[in-house]
């Protein structure tokens, strides 16, 4: 974990020899191109080439089979006005609201791994169930879990003597529902990165302020949690990144976008009408609004990681 | 690990033990929360069609009915759903890890002109992402006639995963260049120091990295959703999600539960047999991005 902070600057001189251009050279040149050739020729073809392409068409009328049109800033200005494409947008913002209440738990919990008792390793692997089983399997699992009537979910509720609704069929409560869902599986993840970042903690901190008589609250505000911070920052982004394509439990769970397009989040809007609409020209321009802002969000995480490199250094 | 406090004097002890209880506590409930689901899925799928509707639930199906995985046993697309996926997620995973370490072995340890100018070019392609993609990549597969076939989802695949190559290129930067060039001075071929120096040095890293990528291909369903139309030609996930909303309209929950349980379980065996690589890897790999 300490690794990322050594090896910064390769020792120059490297550039000086290169004027050499002796043949041997040249063969690694050769190989070396060679050798990265497959991802860089992947890359344009199945990355750069689409992408240039998506934004290409998000200036025309595409429907898939016919010839393409020049339509301008159309496909943009329909988009402005298309509740639907809001609505999406704002389905998909809504469920982040996911983020922060995993990351807290998940902080909770790494937190009381951390304390190394016995049967961490247990509980460490059981977290991580939910992690690596097929968002498929278990998005249809937990469809059956919100059953209105015999799912699991309202007859734990009636343990306590609430009536739960038919959640995924409820228009308020079927947003809540998945992220409810996705809190559960991805909370093994978050928990991992924060019980690596709280472990690697120096232990000389915590004695040191002790020394100076810190109670646990001041140890946890002052050390434990801003060590953290850099796995939280990583979490968050990634975290927006994954939310803002949420796609395989909406598509699954809620088959038409939930009940007055409740659930549809953007990428089933932009699925939906590119693929069962063939408004492929109006899709690529919601895909590349969509792109944009990813775009820029992990542009935000690449700069800010050089920076916390730098002032770990 | 947090080492227990050096000071053992009594009353400390003991509210160490209290705290201890309630971290118990914690950890159980999480623990319930995170199993007990999947623990009803399989207590479902043993159940009869109508001891479904039984209420109060019972937890321990009475009789334990095996009928419904019977059933599944003879479902034809089950069968070619786990045939394809498991084309599918190995070629895709063998071939293009050995791209990908290739890659990452020149970009760490070999010399080129531009090397860091087309490393950056590739982590632009960590910033795209496929929802933005799949529109033109769909008409480019569409053109050639890969529509409905395996292609689309291997091929691509095939030239490499740049967070792959991102993250050995970084585990390849912590060994010293000085292990290369005395290689180079020996007079080994490239590909000798690779598959005798470099590859045998990396290979925790790419092992991790492989089950991570073979886990993510196995449950991937976006992109064999848009590709994949007939039944005989569909991957395990999309095959799940089909029969599930198939079945559901016979309310036939204990067979979608079997469906959901099987096609979880080869990737949760893998899980239970490597937990503590992957988790580690995991953890590691999180530390580093």
């Amino acid at each position: 974990m300490e690794s990322t902070v050594k090896d910064k600057a390769p020792v120059d001189g490297r550039k000086k020899r290169r004027a050499h251009d002796s043949s041997l050279y040249k063969n690694e040149h050769r190989v070396a191109f060679l050798m990265i050739l497959p991802p860089v020729i992947g890359f344009l073809i199945f990355t750069l080439f689409p992408a240039a392409y998506a934004v290409f068409a998000s200036f025309t009328d595409w429907n898939g089979i016919g010839q393409m049109n020049w339509v301008g800033l159309r496909n943009f200005q329909v988009m402005l006005t298309d509740n639907y494409f809001w609505k999406s947008l704002w389905n998909t913002f809504f469920m982040m609201i996911g983020i922060p209440i995993g990351l807290i738990l998940s902080f909770i919990l790494a937190s009381a791994l951390s304390r190394g008792l016995k049967g961490t390793t247990f509980f460490r692997t059981i977290y991580y169930i939910p992690v690596i089983s097929s968002l498929a399997a278990i998005a249809i699992m937990w469809q059956w879990a919100y059953n209105g009537d015999y799912g699991l979910v309202n007859q734990v509720l009636a343990l306590v003597g609430i009536k739960g609704p038919n959640w995924l069929q409820n228009v308020h409560t079927v947003k809540p529902a998945i992220v409810a869902m996705s809190v559960w599986k991805g909370l093994g993840y978050s928990m991992l990165l924060y019980l690596a970042a709280i472990q690697s903690v120096p232990q000389t901190f915590y004695e040191a302020a002790e020394l100076d008589g810190a109670n646990s609250w001041q140890k946890f505000k002052n050390i434990t949690w801003p060590m953290c911070k850099p796995v939280t920052f990583f979490l968050v982004i990634t975290n927006i990144i994954g939310g803002s394509q949420l796609f395989t439990e909406v598509n699954i769970m809620t088959p038409t976008g939930g009940s007055e397009f409740s659930s549809a989040t953007i990428v089933w809007y932009i699925w939906q009408k590119a693929f069962k609409n063939f408004q492929m020209g109006y899709a690529s321009a919601m895909s590349i609004i969509l792109g944009i802002i990813i775009f820029i969000v992990t542009a935000l995480q690449f700069y800010q990681n050089r920076r916390s490199d730098y002032k770990l250094g | 690990m947090l080492a227990k406090s050096s000071t053992h004097k009594m009353s400390q002890k003991q509210t160490t033990r209290i705290a201890d209880f309630f971290i118990y506590i914690i950890l159980i409930a999480g623990g319930v929360l995170m199993v007990g689901p999947l623990l009803w899925m399989i207590s479902t799928s043993l159940k009869d069609k109508t001891g479904v509707f039984q209420l109060p639930p019972q937890w321990i199906p009475n009789p334990i009915h095996w009928d419904a995985y019977q059933r599944l046993f003879h479902l034809s697309q089950l069968q070619t759903g786990f045939m394809n996926t498991i084309i599918v997620s190995l070629s895709v995973t063998i071939i293009g890890s050995f791209t990908s370490c290739m890659a990452a072995f020149s970009f760490a340890k070999l010399r080129m002109p531009h090397k860091n100018a087309m490393f950056l070019l590739l982590l632009v392609g960590l910033m795209i992402p496929y929802p933005a993609v799949m529109i033109p990549q769909f008409m480019m597969f569409s053109t050639i006639g890969w529509v409905d076939t395996l292609k689309p989802l291997i091929i691509p695949g095939l030239f490499g995963n740049i967070t792959m190559i991102f993250f050995l290129r970084q585990y390849l930067q912590g060994i010293p260049d000085s292990v290369v060039e005395s290689a180079k001075i020996d007079g080994a071929s490239y590909w000798t120091i690779f598959s005798r120096i470099i590859f045998p040095l990396m290979r925790p890293a790419v092992a991790a990295q492989f089950i991570l990528w073979f886990m993510g291909a196995w449950n991937d369903y976006l992109g064999p959703l848009i590709y994949l139309n007939s039944p005989e030609k569909q991957t395990l996930q999309v095959v799940i999600a089909n029969l599930s909303a198939t079945y559901a309209t016979q309310t036939d929950y204990p067979l979608i539960m079997g469906l959901s349980f099987i096609s979880m379980l080869p990737i949760l065996i893998i899980f239970l047999i490597f937990q503590r690589q992957i988790i580690e890897s995991v953890a590691l790999s999180g530390m580093k991005n």
